[in-house]
């Protein structure tokens, strides 16, 4: 591909997406669908900007499922998998088994042979994490039960894509390569050297992540560079992908395993907030090259063969999904609330089509039909499920209980995020949990990020002023954000971004100065403190004493300057564009303040009296 | 001989006359222990133990504080919400302080004749120390006569000198021994 024409597919592919994908997001259809009608209309049935040229597209944007699973690991943290053990392996485990056993006996009766019907079944018994969360989310039913439940099922489908995609090339009766486009490294080796150079490979991937990776990640941190960051996040899924490709084993599997392994790093949030971008374009790209490679004609030709298949499917689903509902005792509407969600085929199964179309257990005019129609289920679960709230929902409604249980399936998020953990937030933060408020720290400094480490704080790395570091951070449960950034600049972008995007979440701004406090109000931060302002009064209330001063007066007289520095504050505010009237304001706030000062200290002239002594005279 | 723990208490020490004179007629002696509240606790922090502890030690608890709004200032009150404790200073097992004594010596803006049944205030300091009373009493304390100082606005110098050698011989007598 010379480059101008690299230029104009590129041209084509992003414009068809930012076109479809809005618009499907309008229609509550999600960006899956809207990457993948744009890949329709741009393909070689309807307009045919593109030609055939999707196939080899596919191989590239396959790419970004690696990338998925890598992300997929980085948010397996091993004391989520314990707590969810139960609805994980119960829920999640039989919903797989029976689905696929269930569908693989239809297609058996159909005339499959066994090998493609379990396949078929594998993957029809996957559901779309990313239409079922983004519903689930919106409509605040996360933490609902069948929200728990969805949250179980989906996480086990993902788990499960690992072993499905060992399990394929088995399947096959074709003579296939194992690697379908290049000759691994130790193809020719004896098989017992196979077996234990991949272990070394996968055994060395786990050293690397647990002990090397800290270390030349707060290296890079230290450079201060973010664009080196990122490229070290890509340059590390690609090694992993590249190294376990050369050995034979998915590159999907091997990212998988480095994302698990750095689940529990530093880094993780933000690894996760730099692969997001590449992550989701390459996906959309996927999508895209799923749609232009369609075979339209073929779903044109027999329409109701589709439809079946699409409601056969679904209908096949979610009476399985029903059924372990009521063995794991979900109340009734949420129950049917649960099996409608997850009643539509995953995402996945379109990586997974490819793959067997690549292996050779499926022919292409059956993957044809089955993409649309999986398309089809994608595009319908919005519409079911609007359908059920507006009908069945509302006379079942057992309400989605108030009180959590115990096994609380989605991540507690903190309520409080500190972004900055320099002096002033590690103080904060020290008094916040001596108080047990569960907070959530971010900071871009790798050195001290380590330190507080060792203390048991847990804290993230990261550059704060990036929203989808935020995100990752848990910001969307947050009911605090405290910004305490040393960089003014760092600061205003923060707070910029989570007040446009967050505008219910309450901003605690640090300032260092009078200057910057007046900034802050100025981007309409409501609760400001100046760093050494108490300090400094507290200090002087102490050199009072010093003095000879009574501690309570004293006291007093720190309260009673604190309180009056408020208020010039806000007055000051209006005029500090106009340097003279502010001046002259100042001034006269100041001996004000003096005088005010002298009365309670008791140096005024007109000796102050108990006042209600006045009145007994 | 018995040990005097006085407590000061005055949130504007600096402006009462009256008290400073009080405060300066104090003899020194190992057997009085001087405890200023409104400067040990300007944030209204009490520490519940280490006064405790204070008062074990002594005999007399003594407080000096002016009279507002027909009580004591807003510290003191909330010393005595604190520190007589349910099971310390009475309840179960409460008996810490049974035997000890409790006097109040007060300044009042006001003049005597304000504080009788036809005076401007229309009723006695004792009936306005009646809450008092009852505190000490449910502790198991002695309650004493109140050492007062009225009419402190209208005091001039020598008044003030009477009223400090009265106090003089008010403290001695309560410790039971000669000092000059």
């Amino acid at each position: 591909m010379d480059e101008s024409s690299f230029f104009i597919q590129a041209l084509i592919y992003l414009s068809s997406a930012i076109i479809m994908v809005p618009i499907a997001n309008r229609l509550g259809l999600g960006s899956v669908l809207g990457y993948l009608i744009a890949g329709i209309v741009i393909g070689p049935f309807v307009f045919g900007f593109v030609g055939t040229e999707g196939k080899d597209m596919l191989h590239f944007a396959e790419f970004g499922v690696v990338m998925m699973l890598f992300a997929i690991g980085l948010e397996l943290e091993l004391d989520l998998l314990l707590r969810l053990k139960f609805w994980l392996l119960g829920l999640g485990g039989l919903q797989l088994v029976l689905t696929a056993a269930v569908t693989a006996s239809f297609c058996i009766g159909f005339g499959f042979g066994w090998k493609p019907a379990l396949a078929l079944g594998l993957i029809l018994s996957l559901s779309s994490t990313a239409i079922v969360l983004q519903t689930l989310k919106e409509k605040g039913l996360m933490k609902s039960i069948s929200g728990q439940a969805s949250f179980s099922v989906l996480l086990f489908q993902d788990m499960a894509v690992i072993p499905i995609l060992a399990i394929f090339p088995m399947l096959s009766d074709a003579e296939v390569l194992p690697s379908a486009n290049h000759h691994s490294l130790i193809e020719d080796f004896p098989g017992y050297l196979k077996t234990l150079v991949v272990l070394s490979v996968v055994v060395g991937i786990i050293l690397v992540g647990k002990y090397l990776l800290g270390p030349f990640f707060r290296l890079l941190a230290k450079s201060g560079n973010r664009e080196i960051f990122t490229g070290a996040s890509l340059l590390l899924v690609i090694a992993i992908s590249v190294l376990m490709g050369a050995v034979g084993v998915s590159a999907a599997l091997g990212t998988f395993l480095g994302g698990v392994v750095l689940a529990s790093s530093e880094f993780r949030h933000e690894l996760e907030s730099n692969i997001e971008p590449f992550k989701g374009l390459l996906l959309g790209l996927f999508f895209l090259s799923v749609g232009a490679s369609m075979d339209i004609p073929i779903v044109m030709q027999s329409p109701t063969k589709v439809l079946g298949i699409v409601f056969g499917i679904i209908f096949l689903k979610a009476v399985v999904l029903f059924v372990l509902g009521m063995i794991f005792r979900l109340p009734l509407d949420q129950n049917l609330y649960f099996s409608l969600a997850l009643s539509q085929v995953g995402e996945f199964s379109f990586v997974l089509f490819g793959y067997s179309a690549g292996l050779g257990i499926l022919e292409e005019s059956s993957i044809d039909l089955l993409v649309a129609s999986v398309a089809l289920s994608m595009a319908l679960t919005p519409i079911l499920l609007l359908l059920y709230e507006k009908t069945i929902f509302g006379f079942l409604e057992s309400k989605i209980p108030k009180k959590q249980t115990e096994q609380d399936i989605h991540k507690q998020e903190n309520p409080v995020i500190i972004c900055g953990f320099g002096r002033f937030g590690n103080m904060l933060g020290r008094f916040l949990r001596s108080n047990g408020i569960a907070i959530t720290i971010l900071d871009f400094d790798a050195d001290r990020v380590e330190m507080l480490g060792r203390f048991g704080f847990k804290v993230y790395f990261g550059d704060a002023t990036r929203l989808e570091l935020l995100e990752a951070a848990g910001l969307e449960h947050a009911k605090i954000v405290v910004a305490a950034l040393d960089n003014p600049e760092k600061q205003a972008e923060l707070i910029r971004n989570v007040s446009l995007h967050y505008p219910n979440i309450k901003i605690v701004a640090r300032a260092g100065d009078r200057e910057e406090a007046y900034d802050l109000k100025e981007l309409g931060v409501q609760y400001i403190y100046r760093e050494t302002r108490e300090t400094a009064v507290l200090m002087g209330r102490d050199v009072l004493r010093l003095l000879g001063t009574r501690s309570h007066t004293a006291e007093k007289a720190k309260n009673l300057f604190l309180k009056h520095d408020d208020e010039t504050f806000h007055e000051l505010f209006d005029l500090r564009k106009d340097r003279v009237q502010y001046m002259s304001l100042a001034k006269q706030r100041n001996a004000e303040l003096e005088r005010l000062m002298l009365v309670d200290l008791g140096q005024e002239e007109e000796l102050e009296r108990d006042s209600w002594s006045e009145m007994e005279r | 001989m018995s040990k005097i723990l006085i407590f000061l208490v005055h949130p504007s020490l600096e402006k009462s006359k009256a008290n400073q004179m009080l405060l300066d007629s104090i003899p020194n002696s190992q057997d009085i222990t001087l405890h200023d509240l409104y400067e040990e606790y300007p944030g209204f922090t009490i520490n519940v133990k280490a006064e405790q502890n204070l008062i074990e030690s002594h005999d007399i608890l003594l407080f000096q504080h002016p009279l507002y709004w027909y009580s004591c200032p807003p510290l003191m009150k909330l010393w005595i919400d604190l520190v007589l404790e349910d099971g310390w200073a009475y309840g179960r097992g409460g008996n810490q302080l049974l035997g000890k004594k409790w006097v109040q010596v007060i300044t009042t803006g006001g003049s005597k004749e304000a504080y009788t049944k036809g005076g401007f205030h229309g009723f006695t300091p004792d009936e306005f120390l009646l809450p008092f009373r009852r505190t000490a009493e449910l502790c198991g304390m002695e309650y004493l006569q109140p050492f007062l100082v009225q009419g402190t606005f209208e005091l001039n110098e020598l008044d003030l000198q009477k009223e400090s050698n009265r106090y003089l011989l008010f403290i001695n007598s309560l410790l039971g021994g000669i000092y000059g």
